[in-house]
């Protein structure tokens, strides 16, 4: 009777972090998650941004805020610290298995077609090259912004204000965010939707309500972002 | 009709291939296309050359044995499998052209012939509910809900042709371990198996080198059987269930 011995066998099966970090469905599931930390930290910075429109005091006061948000729990610059901490494990996490996942399926069609026609959107065929671009965009951003390495113009730390100014009176800094502010918005549009598929949220009646959200969501970060450097190129900032 | 075909022609699996162009001619628009590619290989023959390899069976469209990419799109232009496209879907005096399908676990065995076993040892890991044989139960022993019947029978009429691995870009079999995974997943009679089914069945998809879902939606679009894209998230949902449950 194999088939009974089959059914009710007991063999011990691997832990839960083994079999998710085994299998293309578990690897795919950490993209999932880690994208999803990173999006809500895009729309919470994209927010945070958008306060250059009220002037020089109110940005910098947020960007000190920043600093001490949490206290008096946390001391100051632990939140900061915590965030930080945070988005570095997830965009590790999110690049590791995306490098291991591409690799398996490019070795999973060896030879292509000979017949060539257009397959997928342009999204969902720029993931792996659009993430590429964001990796290298925040490696600058940080450089520029954050620590001031290569910033234009003499960074002033403490004065936020200034710093994006400078930055955005360069044509240089300017092209460089806009680019990756819409590789961005079609990386957000096919990763949102595919984070949702994997997680299992997928069905007939909610699938077309997922993707208006992703496309949604592609928009307004995309134009929430772009809208600092336009304003300082138009002089609306300055 | 004339036409002129580009076959993927290759001898053996260790042997290059390569599109080797043939002229036709007289070829009815109510031939399908398995019917126009025995004309070619009656031609073929005639003229004491090796015919053109390709995989097909029941030529009804129910068995999932036959398979081409025709212009690349797996089957061809029409929803349906290659036996059941017809030849009036094409213009008179156009190229068509036709190769194997394409992934990695699935070798070229010979021409348009493709090794699919790797199917087989998806469902062997899993793919049944394990009952003893003997007399038919009674039917209405085991109440079945309407929509959990549909939903089965929705994903039962998956056939195991292995068009969703041919469009994937990443040569993926995730829509039909989906397909054959939902199909018993909702049905009391899988219940016992539930669990280990998806692990096991997973882990094999994983073993035999398929890639990985980008919800690209090329399967879905390719499948004859029109199993929804919907499947590969119900299953991610199962396997994320039976994954937390431990089994």
């Amino acid at each position: 009777m194999l088939s009974m011995a089959l059914a009710t066998r007991t063999d011990r099966r691997p832990s839960l972090t083994r079999t998710l970090w085994a299998s293309t469905i578990g690897k795919k599931t950490v993209m999932a998650l880690t994208g999803l930390i990173m999006l809500g930290y895009l729309v919470a910075h994209m927010y945070g941004n958008l306060k250059i429109f009220f002037g020089p005091d109110s940005f910098n006061d947020y960007g000190h805020w920043l600093r001490v948000m949490g206290e008096p729990l946390l001391h100051e610059k632990w939140g900061l610290w915590i965030v930080r901490v945070v988005l570095v494990v997830a965009v590790v996490l999110h690049g590791v298995c995306a490098y291991q996942l591409s690799r398996r399926d490019l070795a999973a069609r060896p030879s292509r077609y000979v017949h060539k026609r257009p397959r997928a959107s342009y999204a969902t065929r720029t993931m792996r090259w659009g993430g590429v671009i964001l990796a290298l965009f925040i490696v600058w951003h940080v450089l520029d912004l954050t620590t001031g390495t290569v910033h234009p113009g003499g960074f002033q730390p403490g004065r936020p204000y200034q710093n994006v100014v400078d930055t955005f009176s360069t044509w240089y800094g300017n092209v460089v965010y806009i680019v990756a502010m819409l590789a961005l918005g079609l990386h957000v549009r096919h990763g949102f939707w595919s984070a949702a598929q994997t997680l299992g949220a997928g069905s007939a009646t909610r699938d077309r309500l997922l993707r208006t959200t992703a496309d949604l969501l592609a928009l307004v970060l995309t134009a929430g972002f772009i809208a600092v450097p336009v304003a300082v190129m138009t002089g609306v900032v300055s | 009709m004339r036409l002129t075909l580009r076959v993927w022609r290759q001898p053996d699996p260790d042997t290059p291939g390569a599109m080797v162009t043939y002229g036709i001619d007289g070829i009815s628009e109510d031939m399908s296309f398995l019917e126009m590619l025995d004309t070619l290989n009656e031609e073929l023959i005639l003229k004491g050359e090796e015919p053109v390899a390709f995989d097909h069976d029941c030529r009804e469209g129910i068995c999932g044995a036959c398979g081409v990419v025709i212009d690349g799109e797996a089957h061809g232009p029409e929803r349906t499998t290659t036996c059941q496209l017809h030849m009036r879907h094409f213009e008179d005096g156009a190229t068509i052209d036709v190769e194997p399908w394409r992934a990695g676990a699935f070798p070229v065995v010979k021409d348009l012939v493709v090794d699919r076993s790797a199917f087989d040892r998806i469902i062997g890991s899993g793919g049944y509910i394990t009952v003893p044989t003997g007399a038919a139960p009674e039917a209405h022993a085991t109440p079945v809900p309407k929509p959990a019947a549909d939903l089965a029978f929705e994903h039962a009429e998956c056939i195991g042709c292995g068009a969703c691995v041919a469009a994937c870009p990443n040569g993926s079999a995730m829509l039909f371990t989906s397909a054959k995974v939902n199909h018993l997943g909702v049905l009391p009679q899988g219940a016992p198996e539930r669990e280990t089914r998806v692990l096991d069945m997973v882990a094999t998809m994983d073993e035999e080198g398929f890639g990985g879902c980008t919800l690209a939606g090329e399967c879905a679009t390719a499948c004859p059987k029109g199993i929804p894209l919907q499947s590969i998230s119900m299953m991610n949902r199962e396997f994320l269930r039976a994954t937390v449950r431990g089994r």
